[in-house]
């Protein structure tokens, strides 16, 4: 079954060239979405998260077409590089908006705050406000949040790219555990060719506005000669002797 | 260059309160008399009325700002943003004349008011006219003011409200609120301020023994009642007030335009059909208190002798002294600014980019009011009004034009610094070669704006005017006093065209391209 299925998916902004997603995900898969800058990859995501709506075409989750269902209701959640949390409410608050809009929570919401806090390895942090807090925390935060949620599908939009390459690797392993413990449906816009050989089973390389397939991610070892892939990823730089 | 700058600021300001302080010196004694129960009335007046105005200038001000932010496109918005920018840059004289020929006693709604009051009209002279004038000044300020401050909310945090299906209140809650909030001690500071230190709006709708504020009272204490030192000691505490509330109000950030135009917070959460129309109707409100007024002058500007009010001598002189002294300030201004910009030391750049809004709590009047002290003793100070009512224009005009030439100024520096200096181009050389040529538009606007502010200013020239120096507001003012209500309705809608002109082309200019 597809978790996630694309449609013949048209979509366009204002004076730009059409977009065209025709693909599906499986259930439990981690597809890394590569292309170049500008190319589309994040409106790919707001087009499932429902921030934007397709010209043409459906979108469905697990066979149920939510094309046009709003944000709130679609079985997905989105991490993306910045501003996933609000500045002026603490990390407690901002991940107990996961269960409900309001900042009073019931003991056992509190409860529940406390252990994906520990599970993501903040706890006692969840006073603080985000300001207070490291870039690799406050996407920790994110990510606990999301957890609660408990949505099938997580939505990455270069959510580690602001990070020093271990935090990088530490965040794609708890990702990494989060997805395997809950069979977690992940699609990640990436810039990384390592993060998405270290973190994907499948790719999906935008080109020319449109993503009509996606391949195991074994291809990024060997893309084939002459293919966009290719050009894209290049040659590794040998290193340079005197 | 800016050291000259600094130094005419230094002088002029400086200069005044030298005058003001050595005064009060001399004479402790009389100055302390001055705080009698007179002071403590028209005290607690100013600060009465600039509460009450502030809180009827923002509470509205939050509502329409949310109702625009909320429809971030539709036709015409972009012109009503452009709408609320003009008060601010209109003479105070022009909206309170707007303001009694709507509502004052013969305005023209007042048949319809004492039809619904039940009995005769009394007009809205006193705190009432006083407090509609504010508002009139300070709430599309405000507005645009809180509107940046919601449009500077990430965009993601829309996005991330939707996903989290927040419900209208808890989007107001925790996404408008917080915006709000975050911006609402500078506004309020800075619009309280502005009411604070009015002095035209206050003459005008005010006077009286009930409603007057410190700033008319320095006026009629120098002009009137001749008491010098009353005037000083006012001046004096005026001074005090005013630059302690700018410190204060220079601690909080003023975001005055939004960078990016955000469609997502309404495209997500579409407005229900009952906001819609709130919005609505809140929007056709603020639209209506701004036009209605410059509608009222037309109408009844129209009414008067246009022709052969535009050929009586006095009105042309009027008219040609306004000019000229409008445009000395301004490009006095230009050049401060410029010097202070492309100032070599980097200390004096950044007070340049503080957007000199320290200056904003320099009242004309008590600057006027020290300098008429000191040149009292030496000559008859009306003699040297051309002067001062320059100087203190430049002044006035001075935080505007920096706010509307630093940005691009800054760009062109980023651009151009390296290579200037690599090709050895410096001083006036560069500036005809640079940005002489790369911002001549926004120069340009920059002058009409300084010149549009000069024009219409009544404050300086009240305390210094004389039959021999009259320019198009104190004319105005004149015919006023003296009962020609035509005239002044005619010379009102001529000053309001030469305002909205020189506005027109500064905006029409800032909206060129600027470095290309």
């Amino acid at each position: 079954m597809s978790a996630v299925l694309l449609k013949d998916v048209f979509f366009a902004h204002d004076g730009a060239p059409q977009m065209h997603f025709n693909f599906e995900v499986s259930q439990g898969d981690r597809l890394a979405i590569m292309g170049a800058s500008g190319s589309g990859k994040s409106t790919l995501l707001n087009l499932l998260a429902g921030f934007e709506t397709p010209q043409s075409g459906s979108i469905q989750f697990s066979n149920i077409d939510l094309t046009n269902v709003e944000p709130a209701l679609r079985p997905v959640s989105i991490l993306f590089q910045d501003n996933n949390l609000f500045g002026h409410l603490t990390i407690n608050q901002n991940i107990g908006l996961g269960l409900a809009p309001r900042l009073h929570l019931t003991k056992l919401q509190n409860d529940a705050v406390n252990s994906v806090l520990a599970k993501v390895g903040l706890a006692r942090l969840g006073k603080r406000l985000p300001s207070e807090l490291s870039g690799g925390e406050r996407q920790r935060a994110a990510l606990a949040r999301a957890l609660l949620r408990d949505r099938p599908v997580l939505l990455l939009d270069e959510p580690f790219a602001a990070l020093g390459p271990a935090m990088r690797i530490e965040m794609l392993d708890l990702v990494l555990e989060l997805q395997l413990e809950k069979m977690l449906t992940v699609i990640m816009v990436t810039h990384n060719p390592d993060d998405a050989e270290y973190f994907a089973t499948r790719v999906g390389f935008v080109e020319a506005s449109s993503l009509l397939s996606t391949m195991p991610a074994t291809i990024l070892n060997d893309p084939p000669k002459g293919s966009a892939l290719s050009t894209y990823l290049g040659t590794k730089l040998p290193r340079f002797s005197a | 260059m800016a050291f000259a700058a600094l130094g005419f600021l230094a002088l002029l300001a400086g200069g005044a309160l030298l005058a003001l302080g050595v005064a009060a010196l001399q004479s402790p004694k009389v100055i302390s008399t001055a705080f009698d129960s007179y002071f403590l009335r028209i005290a607690g007046f100013t600060l009465w009325q600039a509460t009450l105005s502030t809180l009827l200038s923002i509470l509205p001000a939050i509502l329409v700002a949310r109702a625009l932010h909320r429809h971030p496109v539709f036709i015409g918005r972009s012109l009503i943003i452009r709408l609320m920018a003009l008060p601010l840059a209109l003479p105070a004289l022009i909206a309170a004349l707007g303001l009694l020929a709507l509502l004052g006693r013969a305005g023209i709604l007042a048949p319809f008011l004492t039809w619904g009051f039940g009995a005769r009209w009394p007009g809205i002279y006193g705190l009432s006219g006083i407090l509609l004038a504010h508002v009139f000044f300070n709430m599309p300020l405000a507005t645009r003011l809180f509107l940046a401050a919601l449009d500077a909310v990430p965009q993601d945090h829309w996005r991330l409200a939707a996903q989290l299906g927040f419900k209208p209140l808890s989007r107001f809650r925790l996404l408008e609120w917080p915006a709000i909030k975050s911006a609402m001690p500078g506004i309020a500071l800075i619009v309280f301020l502005l009411c604070a230190t009015s002095f035209t709006l206050v003459l005008t709708l005010g006077g009286g023994p009930q409603a007057t504020t410190i700033e008319v009272a320095i006026y009629q204490a120098l002009r009137f009642d001749y008491a010098p030192m009353r005037a000083v000691a006012f001046a004096l505490v005026q001074l005090v007030f005013a630059f302690g509330l700018a410190l204060m109000a220079s601690r909080f950030v003023l975001v005055e335009r939004s960078q990016n135009i955000d469609v997502s917070s309404a495209k997500l959460m579409p407005p229900s059909g009952a906001e819609r129309l709130i919005n609505r109707v809140l929007i056709g409100a603020a639209i209506v208190l701004i036009v209605s007024p410059m509608l009222a002058i037309l109408m009844r500007g129209l009414q008067a002798d246009i022709i052969k009010l535009a050929t009586q001598n006095s009105v042309i002189t009027a008219t040609l002294t306004s000019l000229i002294l409008a445009i000395s300030a301004s490009l006095a201004a230009f050049l401060i600014v410029v010097s202070l910009l492309s100032a070599r030391s980097s200390a004096i750049r950044e007070f340049a980019a503080g957007g000199g809004g320290i200056l904003l709590s320099v009242s004309p009047i008590v600057i006027g009011a020290g300098w008429f002290i000191a040149l009292q003793g030496i000559i008859n100070p009306l003699k040297a009004a051309p002067v001062i009512i320059v100087a203190v224009n430049t002044m006035m005009a001075l935080p505007f034009v920096l706010r509307a030439l630093s940005p691009s100024w800054a760009a062109s520096r980023a651009r151009h610094d390296r290579l200037a200096a690599s090709l050895g181009l410096r001083g006036f050389r560069r500036f005809r070669i640079v940005e002489g040529v790369a911002l001549r538009a926004p120069i340009f606007a920059a002058l009409a704006f300084g010149a549009a502010l000069s024009l219409g200013d009544l404050g300086v020239v009240a305390l210094f005017g004389s039959d021999s120096l009259q320019t198009l507001p104190s004319l105005l003012f004149a015919r006023l006093g003296s009962y020609r209500s035509d005239d002044a309705a005619g010379l009102a809608l001529l000053l309001m065209l030469l305002c909205l002109g020189l506005l027109w082309l500064a905006d029409s200019l800032s909206q060129k391209e600027t470095l290309r």
